[in-house]
């Protein structure tokens, strides 16, 4: 039985293959029974979440489900206490952050967190940093893929408006050539015309061969651009499966549409 | 005072505040990556000018060193003095910070920490060195080298404004320019977002306390070429310093600067204008009435910003 296969088995029950099933499947990431917890409070238990080269991989779920605590899990930020994280099939759990970024894991974080009082240029170098010199080619590219980061690259970050800091987020990300992007809700607090622009850019960024995996509480966006989906509620993976599925499913319509059942 | 002798006052006063400068760079490096005031600063300042101490008289000049000595001899105290601040300080990240950040103590404790290493060092520096006032040997004679509207400049002055800006235009290179210095910058803005760009954070704290130990050892050498090295000789300068930084904008580095100048020139000032005796309330009143009007400091308190 494929990964796909057994990916769809549990919880809605789906058979259908993934969208990136017509290649063969190569696992990038796999959480297995992460428990973390901040102090006495466990905030993910026991969490099962593979990425496979290429895809976009959703991670959906309401205020305190987990999701953000996923990333800096995979991100080194935190270690779980129980459960490993793989990369390529190597255990990374434990592996301090700066190092983590080495391996070819971008992350751009919840609430962009761009350095406010750097340049857009300087965002950009200190993506770049793991490398002894700024890739060329790379900055480029962000400049290719975000216009109007290349209008702004003298200003000062913390003077740009949200969306313009959104892409710097991810643009700072890319500049470490990531394999695997993990993107914290890049839709918060953004208009609906700028979310729609940048999730147009993260399915070039896919399509240029980064594999995501996307943060999002607006499911129905994510849904359309991901391949997959997991669903996570009060620590735990509660649904998962194709992401056309997932968008039909009933239950997935109550609970993260807003739709009655 | 007259007028013909602001010259008198301003020229010991920019050395003394360049001086300033230099130990309250080492203050706000610190504050901007680690928001912590090392208190203990002060005692690299003692460190530096008792290295010098121990280096110069082993090397035993004459009383009246011929010039290519003196060269030499202020040579080896810079090197000696800033060699020795930068391991000390960076000895102390390790012993008395370090721990307290890998459990996450409250703030307070790195304070408790930061003082307790403070007292350690100048009480070793007692017991090591005897507890009366030392002088430095003779490394030059202080002649005078030229005169500014009839006010004469000494060697010595000369000395310490050049050492202190040539730190501090490297520091501005350093900070601005360079790949550790966006390190520092980044940490100092956002540590954990650094984290995630790849900057391990660890080496840019350690490496940011061996900049400001460097620079404050050196401070304490050039401090003990015109004043008497003590144990407790680091308290008064390293809190004037402090004031400084807290003056400029803690975490600002051009700020420390501009602090450092300005209490500098004012304590020299306020001894003509208001007595000798109100030397030392000079810097501290100015440090109120800044604080009363702009609590973030002159260019504020804007973290990991150098401009």
């Amino acid at each position: 039985m494929s990964a796909a296969e057994s990916m769809g088995a549990d919880a809605v029950g789906l058979t259908k293959p993934a969208a990136t099933a017509t290649t063969p499947r190569k696992k990038m990431l796999e959480l297995d029974d992460l428990h973390v917890f901040y102090g006495a409070i466990q905030a993910l238990k026991g969490v099962h979440i593979e990425v496979d080269e290429g895809e976009i991989v959703a991670l959906l779920g309401a205020n305190g489900a987990g999701k953000t605590t996923t990333l800096r899990t995979i991100s080194g930020l935190l270690t779980p206490r129980e459960g490993e994280v793989r990369w390529r099939g190597e255990r990374i759990d434990g592996v301090p952050a700066h190092h983590v970024v080495g391996l070819g894991i971008g992350h751009s974080p919840e609430g962009r967190r761009v350095f406010p009082a750097m340049t857009v240029t300087e965002n950009l170098n200190m993506g770049a940093f793991r490398f002894k010199s700024v890739p060329r080619a790379e900055l480029d590219r962000v400049f290719e893929l975000f216009p109007r980061l290349a209008e702004r690259r003298t200003q000062l970050a913390g003077t740009l408006s949200g969306g313009e800091q959104q892409m710097l987020a991810i643009g700072r990300a890319l500049m470490g050539q990531p394999k695997l992007l993990l993107l914290d809700e890049p839709s918060m607090g953004l208009a609906p015309l700028i979310v729609a622009q940048i999730f147009d850019i993260i399915r070039e960024i896919n399509e240029q061969g980064t594999t995501v995996l996307l943060v999002e509480q607006n499911a129905a966006q994510a849904l359309r651009l991901a391949h997959r989906g997991y669903a996570l509620e009060t620590g735990s993976v509660v649904l998962s499966g194709p992401a056309d599925q997932l968008l039909s499913d009933p239950k997935v319509r109550e609970a993260y549409l807003g739709e009655g059942a | 005072m007259q007028p013909d002798e602001i010259l008198d006052y301003l020229i010991p006063g920019i050395m003394l505040g360049a001086l300033y400068a230099v130990i309250a760079i080492g203050y706000t490096l610190v504050y901007g990556v680690l928001q912590l005031i090392n208190f203990a600063h002060s005692e690299v300042f003692m460190v530096g000018a008792y290295s010098a101490l121990l280096a110069l008289t082993w090397i035993d000049p004459s009383s009246n060193p011929t010039t290519f000595m003196s060269v030499l001899l202020v040579a080896a105290g810079l090197a000696v003095s800033g060699t020795a601040g930068a391991a000390t300080a960076f000895t102390l990240e390790k012993v008395a910070y370090r721990p307290l950040r890998r459990r996450n103590a409250p703030r307070l404790a790195f304070l408790i920490s930061a003082i307790g290493a403070s007292y350690f060092l100048q009480n070793l520096a007692g017991k090591l060195f005897g507890r009366d006032s030392r002088a430095l040997p003779t490394v030059f004679e202080n002649k005078k080298v030229f005169s500014v509207f009839g006010t004469q400049v000494t060697i010595l002055q000369l000395l310490i404004v050049c050492a202190a800006v040539l730190m501090m235009v490297g520091l501005d290179y350093l900070v601005n320019r360079t790949k550790l210095g966006l390190g520092i910058r980044a940490v100092a803005q956002d540590a954990e977002t650094a984290g995630l760009m790849g900057v391990d954070i660890d080496k840019v704290i350690s490496r940011t306390f061996i900049i400001g130990g460097f620079m404050g050892g050196i401070a304490g050498f050039l401090f003990g070429l015109h004043l008497q090295l003590s144990f407790t000789m680091g308290f008064l300068p390293g809190i004037t310093a402090f004031a400084a930084a807290v003056v400029g904008g803690v975490g600002n580095i051009r700020g420390a600067m501009m602090g450092g100048m300005l209490l500098g020139i004012v304590e020299s000032f306020s001894s003509p204008i208001f007595g000798e005796s109100w030397r030392y309330v000079s810097a501290f009143a100015v440090l109120v009435l800044v604080l009363m009007f702009r609590p973030t400091g002159i260019l504020g308190e804007r973290l990991g910003r150098s401009a």
